[in-house]
């Protein structure tokens, strides 16, 4: 209908009809994505475009705000009753789009069927693990009982999207860590695809699936919180950056993720706009530090011993890399220099804490102290297809580390091959990124910082082997402080005291962009998700 | 008869198991899928999980055995990706190629021909040379680069056509397509003309020399001597002599049009095998992508098991020297 007005209006109609073509169609959004939901089932796989889409059908406990703040969602509030001990009050008077009462036994009920998800190819079970029991005292009031301390309990729980009990045949459920009791038929992954049975309490519902093609959401009409803007949302996976620039200025959908900064200019001109916030992604530089008997690093020449042991060597990469550089003239300014693992204002940052400054003579200075007066030289691993520009930024280090002396040379590859090479250990320089999901500072510490412990988790992606159990006990204090003002107090030192020991070399964060058609606007959020709750109407 | 068929049945088969040790040694050697479909704050237990879920913690051997013993039964294997039987995940994508490759042929008759006989009724005229070394750009231009100069031209300035994606589908003989709804008509133009052009151009230069060949033919001077009109003589003699050729290069391109949409498909994010095959490299999605390939080297195996049998049964002396030999 509309590409025929436009016909009409450019065969030489004049452009009063082009005017009343474009408002026509203002009760319907089309989100142009970069890649697909896989599944429609909020326990299947946790990964962003999935626990994005899932945010608009099935809500959780809690929600976060675009600055990845805890806000109330079906629950009104929550706090610590004791060390181990969180109660939640539920919001009243809630309903699935089915018309069926949303209760604390719907809670239960979710936290039964996470783990009985099958096939996940990467489960949410990390997020109920360490509950030993939960009580119902009444219809609205949830009490968690923990195994131990655990203050990101709410961060956990506003991950986990709420299932009817009832609907699933569960109402008698009741929880147990070892496996539920009276839990009906959970239903299958597949299940959810058929619009009856994909039931959540959210803003819309779900209308169509079909999958590589599009999602349909409709109007949640019982919603309890604000209706929504849109009466239909269809959200189309388009991965080719070029082709879904074109579908936006086509005017086949109204808003898309991620434009490449070099089409910046072009949205620009055509009258859409481009919007961006900053993310809690940051990009960093990992130097092998593992110290076993033989061990020798991979890619390293010119010297016989693995130079990244010295925190000299490790403080001259950095004061080496031109960071204003890279953001201007790599990123298009759309970036951040970085400092610490986490931009402000997210929780256990300080605002002190800046990135560190370009002085390539001191870099020559303490390569020399260190013993390299002629550098050495390196391979830098990096991805080329995983981060915004992620080879350019990889090889721009490579020239600005050779201005010190050490010869880098760059090995570029797809994320998948890239991935696989790494968590084998095969560079001793890489590049890569974190997003910190639960927007606070203990993630990136525990994940890239922390010594490697396969039994407690800690130190997961820790793939330089950095090891430094001053910092390991202050992350462990942090874990274990229900309050948040003394454990945001804790992860400041704790990345404080990191971040001077240059465990890794931050560059930047991301700034993530979104293109928006005219008479639209979205506000940026730092977990980068694309939500239709968030486009309005009107700039 | 009987000796040929079990030889060459035999035959396909081996060609089948080779096919199938070397697709899956190969995938397995491309990486670990869980250092891409894991979370990244997976911890080392819930990775463990991960891996044992999907059935590769155990070893190389074992898995090739288990898939070997699933597909004798019919069974590719499930997506890790969509938790779904990988043939499904497929099968759901082939109507969008087919249509897509139907509406490429089509497409690539109505410009081929017509401007292959014209070419070949005046070589020498200045429009019979601009067809040809125009034809010349069809097989020269790349791909991708042809369909995103489309999207600029007819969706992002003249916005006749949309950019991207698949139009509504409606249901025929069982299957969904979209190419019965004016909207998915509309999808549908953009990347099937740029899969036509290239194949447009091959069937201009064919036409063109069989026009010139046809043209002169003793039954065409006849045709001429008894007065015929130019138009009938072109319409009826000369189309039906030329279109031999035509239809055979046609037909061959036709498979390669349905198997090799890949760019065509990722340009224009058309949901179908090609962007389904690509987006499941890049997720190391296994089983879909052995199931792709193993479907794909059983319906060439099939095909050429076919025709083998029907020279077979037309030409004695194949089944004959066989036999022997």
């Amino acid at each position: 209908m509309k590409h025929d007005m436009k016909r009409l209006a450019v065969a030489g109609l004049g452009s009063a009809l082009l005017a009343v073509a474009a408002p026509s169609q203002a009760q319907e959004l089309k989100i142009g994505l970069a890649s697909e939901a896989t599944s429609i089932d909020p326990h299947f796989h946790n990964v962003g475009p999935n626990n994005a889409l899932r945010k608009h059908i099935f809500e959780g406990l809690i929600s976060n705000d675009e600055n990845q703040k805890n806000i109330p969602e079906l629950a009104l509030s929550w706090k610590p009753i004791s060390d181990t001990d969180w109660e939640f009050k539920l919001r009243p008077n809630v309903k699935f789009s089915n018309g069926m009462a949303f209760t604390a036994r719907d809670v239960i009920y979710t936290l039964c069927r996470v783990p009985t998800v099958e096939n996940s190819p990467s489960s949410f079970t990390v997020f109920t693990r360490g509950i030993n029991a939960v009580e119902t005292p009444d219809p609205q009031t949830v009490i968690f009982k923990m195994a131990a301390p655990s203050p990101l309990l709410p961060n956990n729980l506003a991950t986990l999207g709420i299932l009817s009990s009832e609907l699933n045949g569960a109402q008698n459920v009741s929880y147990d860590p070892k496996g539920c009791k009276d839990m009906g038929t959970p239903p299958k992954s597949a299940d959810f695809n058929d619009p009856a049975k994909a039931i959540g309490t959210g803003p819309y519902k779900l209308a169509n699936y079909t999958r590589g093609q599009q999602v349909v959401l409709e109007r949640n009409p019982g919603y309890w919180g604000t209706k929504p803007a849109w009466d239909r949302v269809v959200f189309r996976p388009v991965p080719n950056q070029g082709a879904r620039v074109a579908g936006l200025l086509a005017g086949d959908v109204d808003i898309i993720e991620t434009p490449p900064i070099q089409d910046f200019d072009r949205i620009k001109a055509s009258g859409a706009q481009i919007v961006q916030g900053i993310s809690n992604r940051i990009i960093y530089l990992h130097m092998d530090q593992f110290q076993g008997d033989g061990y020798k690093t991979p890619g390293i020449k010119g010297t016989d011993k693995n130079p990244f042991l010295d925190k000299r060597v490790r403080e001259a990469v950095s004061k080496a890399i031109n960071r204003p550089a890279i953001v201007e003239r790599i990123m298009g300014g759309v970036a951040v220099a970085a400092g610490e693992l986490l931009p402000t204002p997210l929780f256990g940052t300080s605002p002190d804490m800046k990135a560190d400054t370009f002085n390539p003579d001191q870099a020559k200075k303490l390569l020399a102290e260190a013993g390299y007066p002629n550098g050495f030289e390196v391979t830098l691993g990096t991805p080329n297809d995983r981060y915004i520009n992620d080879e350019k930024i990889a090889q721009a280090v490579a020239q600005m580390l050779s201005r010190v002396g050490i010869k880098v040379n760059v090995d570029a590859m797809t994320a998948s091959t890239f991935f696989t090479r790494r968590n084998k250990y095969e560079f001793s320089l890489y590049l890569a990124g974190w997003g910190a999901d639960s927007g606070e500072m203990a993630n990136p510490l525990v994940a890239l910082v922390a010594t490697m412990n396969t039994q407690t988790g800690m130190g997961h992606t820790n793939r330089g082997r950095y090891s430094n159990p001053e910092l390991d006990k202050l992350i462990v204090e942090a874990q274990a402080t229900v309050d948040d003002a003394k454990r945001e107090a804790i992860l400041r030192r704790a990345s404080k005291l990191a971040m001077s020991d240059y465990p890794l070399i931050p560059l930047h964060f991301e700034v993530t962009p979104w293109a928006v058609r005219k008479g639209l606007s979205y506000k940026p959020r730092i977990d980068q998700y694309t939500l239709a709750t968030e486009v309005s109407p009107g700039t | 008869m009987l000796v040929y068929l079990i030889r060459r049945l035999s035959q396909s088969l081996l060609v089948v198991a080779v096919m199938a040790t070397l697709v899956f040694l190969a995938v397995y050697a491309v990486g670990n899928p869980v250092d891409i479909l894991a979370n990244p704050d997976a911890d080392q237990q819930e990775r463990a999980a991960i891996t044992a879920r999907l059935g590769l913690d155990r070893p190389l051997y074992e898995q090739f055995g288990v898939f070997i013993w699933n597909a004798l039964h019919g069974d590719l294997g499930r997506s890790f990706v969509y938790n779904a039987p990988a043939v499904d995940v497929i099968l759901e994508r082939l109507p969008a190629t087919m249509e897509l490759a139907l509406v490429g042929l089509v497409f690539s008759i109505l410009i081929g021909i017509p401007l292959g006989v014209l070419a070949g009724l005046k070589p020498e005229s200045w429009f019979g040379r601009t067809i040809m070394s125009g034809s010349i750009l069809g097989f020269s231009l790349p791909n991708f680069w042809i369909g995103l100069m489309l999207i600029l031209l007819f969706a992002v300035e003249l916005k006749l056509l949309p950019a991207s994606g698949r139009g509504p589908t409606a249901s025929v003989l069982g299957f969904k397509t979209a190419m019965f709804t004016w909207e998915g008509l509309k999808h549908l133009i953009l990347p099937a003309v740029t899969l036509a052009l290239y194949k447009a151009a091959l069937v201009v230069r064919v036409a063109q020399a069989g026009t010139r060949e046809v043209m002169l033919q003793d039954y065409i001077r006849f045709a001429r001597a008894k007065g015929l009109s130019p138009l009938r003589i072109v319409g009826v003699h000369v189309l039906k002599n030329m279109m031999i050729p035509v239809v055979t290069v046609l037909g061959l391109e036709l498979g390669s049009m349905i198997a090799f949409a890949v760019v065509t498909e990722s340009v224009f994010a058309y949901p179908g095998m090609g962007k389904l095959l690509i987006d499941s490299i890049n997720r190391l999605d296994r089983p879909i992508i052995v199931a792709y390939l193993m479907m794909t080297v059983v319906i060439f195996v099939v095909i050429n098991l076919v025709v083998d049998l029907l020279y077979a049964a037309i030409d004695p002396r194949v089944r004959l020297s066989d036999a022997k030999g």
